[in-house]
């Protein structure tokens, strides 16, 4: 299948700050790619060079078949982009924006009515739709924001952290919104600093730091790599991490990584609760003082750790 | 052809996207429609009796040069909307769009003229309330206020691109308020530019907004009879002065505004 987001050797810096270091990607047509990644990693910078928002440095880019740096315009038509910050106008009703976006994408005047119409009845808007965007809440600007990237039915989907500042609620809302698009064939790139959200939404996932691709995969693959779960356990005397490392290696089905300044210790295990108990009981015939301890889902940080060897980068100013 | 038909239509857009706003945002319509009948209230009574205009009245005398003060604040509001869509994103949802290039500053700068037509009317019903008058054509007062536009549309050029360079909305309201004022005071706005000290005299004499005032002045056939002809040449042809800063205004910060629009991306 063709690819219809293709970018290869991207570089971007600012003044000191390299965002981007010759990040290669590329979404197969009709696909969700999810790129994950910390603040800082260059999530944002990758989506805004795709949606012709900014120039790269170095590297190309094809969007739809098309250059973005000869044939913006071309590209434009094609795009939707809808980003961390809602960018709705609120002064507007959610039906105002809707005409608005599709009469600049020049649909005219009675399409763009007739679309602004559709989708708030697609996005559970259709009441609000008269009032004032000022008036919604956080999820419903969410909402209607992605419905202006849909306005055009364009091919391609950009979504630059559709989640973030939502509560679980309104995220698990919005969630069910896009894979309902995604469902239609649309291709999507979609960055997200959770992982549970590229694996509810993507079917790949490329893991980013520092402007570069670290791994590439399905969820699954991405979460053998690390480990389906793991046992967290505090120590409270920093000499007993080495000893309960060792108490614990035999439950370990990847690599142990221990964290001298909290005193942690994360093994990565399968079998749930029974394996816990087991631990539990391993620790305590080694007469290792536990202040913590508890089974957890990996998270972004898991597969930083385990992929980068250090815990996600600080956030950013300039984000 | 298509790509110019687009322009003004995308420009048309985001001008009625900026209009609706006079009737849904309290401010904007204080800004608008309040604040002017005050300034004309204001001066019409506070200066009106403690400034002596020779051979005239100081309210025929201010008007003109309260309806300059207004339509310069005015282009504040250019700089400000823009500042405000950087400040909230909506820049980026413009800039991904296939729409023109310049409409967005474009569509800007046109509502803004909405804005002052408001204004000006406004404060010309205020200004004939409290015994203004135009004693000219109607030909003539047309093209006062007409002047009056220009010279504001070419203004908000200006503050477009200083708009899309502040980082916030609140840094365009205070930093505006630093060239305006000098701008408008140091003028023949509110006291004859011959009373002002030698340096402020000068510039008064070459300040654009001075030579706004005086074509409007002469234009609403305002300046009293038996006035002496301004020495100084920008007042002597206060039009064809008017209309060479507004030419050069949008020559020189239409083209830099739009470039800004077009590679100043969020930093990410």
């Amino acid at each position: 299948m063709a690819n219809l987001v293709e970018a290869s050797g991207l570089v971007k810096r600012y003044r000191e700050v390299t965002a981007l270091d010759g990040l290669d990607l590329a979404v197969a047509e009709g696909s969700v790619l999810g790129l994950l990644g910390p603040n800082g990693a260059g999530k944002t910078t990758a989506v805004s060079i795709l949606a012709t928002l900014l120039e790269p440095d170095a590297g190309s880019a094809r969007v739809a078949g098309i250059d973005v740096r000869s044939r913006p315009r071309d590209v434009r038509r094609r795009i939707g982009l809808s980003g961390q910050f809602a960018a709705v106008d609120e002064h507007l009703t959610g039906f105002e924006n809707l005409v608005m976006v599709g009469r600049l994408y020049h649909l005219g005047r009675h399409r763009a009515r007739a679309r602004a119409g559709e989708l708030l009845e697609l996005f559970d808007l259709a009441e609000a739709g008269g009032r004032p965007v000022k008036t919604y809440s956080g999820g419903m600007r969410r909402r209607l924001d992605l419905a202006g990237a849909l306005v055009a039915a364009p091919p391609v989907l950009f979504l630059d952290e559709p989640t973030t500042g939502l509560d679980p609620q309104g995220r698990r809302q919005l969630w069910e919104v896009i894979r309902g698009m995604v469902g239609g064939g649309t291709t999507v790139l979609l960055t997200t600093q959770y992982l549970e959200e590229a694996d509810q939404l993507a079917d790949r996932i490329l893991v980013i730091d520092h402007g570069r691709a670290i791994a590439e995969g399905t969820a699954d693959e991405l979460k053998s790599r690390i480990g389906a779960e793991r046992i967290e356990v505090t120590v409270t005397d920093g000499a007993a991490l080495e000893p309960a490392r060792a108490a614990l290696a035999r439950f370990a089905v990847g690599e142990q990584l221990a964290d001298g300044r909290s005193r942690t210790l994360i093994t990565p295990i399968a079998g749930g609760a029974p394996v816990l108990a087991a631990a539990l009981h391993e620790l305590a015939q080694a007469h290792i003082a536990v202040r913590d301890v508890g089974l957890r889902r990996p998270t972004l940080d898991d597969v930083f750790l385990t992929l980068t060897g250090h815990v996600s980068a600080p956030e950013e100013n300039g984000q | 052809m298509k790509a110019l038909s687009h322009a003004v239509s995308d420009a048309a857009v985001i001008a009625w996207r900026n209009v609706i706003k006079i009737k849904r945002v309290p401010d904007v319509l204080v800004f608008v429609l309040i604040s002017p009948i005050m300034f004309v209230l204001l001066f019409a009574f506070v200066f009106g009796n403690s400034i002596n205009i020779p051979g005239g009245s100081y309210r025929e005398f201010l008007i003109a040069g309260i309806f300059a003060q207004t339509v310069v604040f005015g282009a504040t509001f250019t700089g400000a909307g823009l500042a405000e869509d950087i400040q909230k994103g909506i820049i980026n949802r413009f800039r991904a769009l296939p729409m023109s290039r310049s409409a967005l500053l474009v569509g800007r700068t046109v509502s803004d003229v909405v804005y002052n037509a408001l204004s000006l009317l406004i404060m010309a019903l205020t200004g004939l309330v409290v015994g203004w008058g135009i004693s000219s054509s109607v030909l003539d007062a047309v093209a006062g206020f007409a002047l009056l536009l220009a010279f504001a549309y070419a203004f908000s050029w200006v503050m477009a691109y200083v708009g899309l360079l502040v980082p916030s909305v609140e840094v365009i309201n205070n930093a505006s308020f630093m060239v305006t004022m000098p701008l408008t005071f140091v003028a023949n706005t509110f006291v004859p530019a011959e009373n002002l000290p030698p340096v402020l005299r000068t510039f008064a004499l070459w300040n654009p907004v001075s030579a706004v005032t005086q074509a409007t002045r002469e234009l609403f056939g305002n300046i009293p009879p038996g006035t002496a002809p301004p020495e100084a040449w920008p007042l002597q042809h206060p039009v064809l002065y008017t209309l060479l800063w507004a030419v050069l205004l949008v020559a020189v910060f239409a083209p830099l505004a739009v470039h800004r629009y077009r590679t100043s991306g969020r930093r990410a």
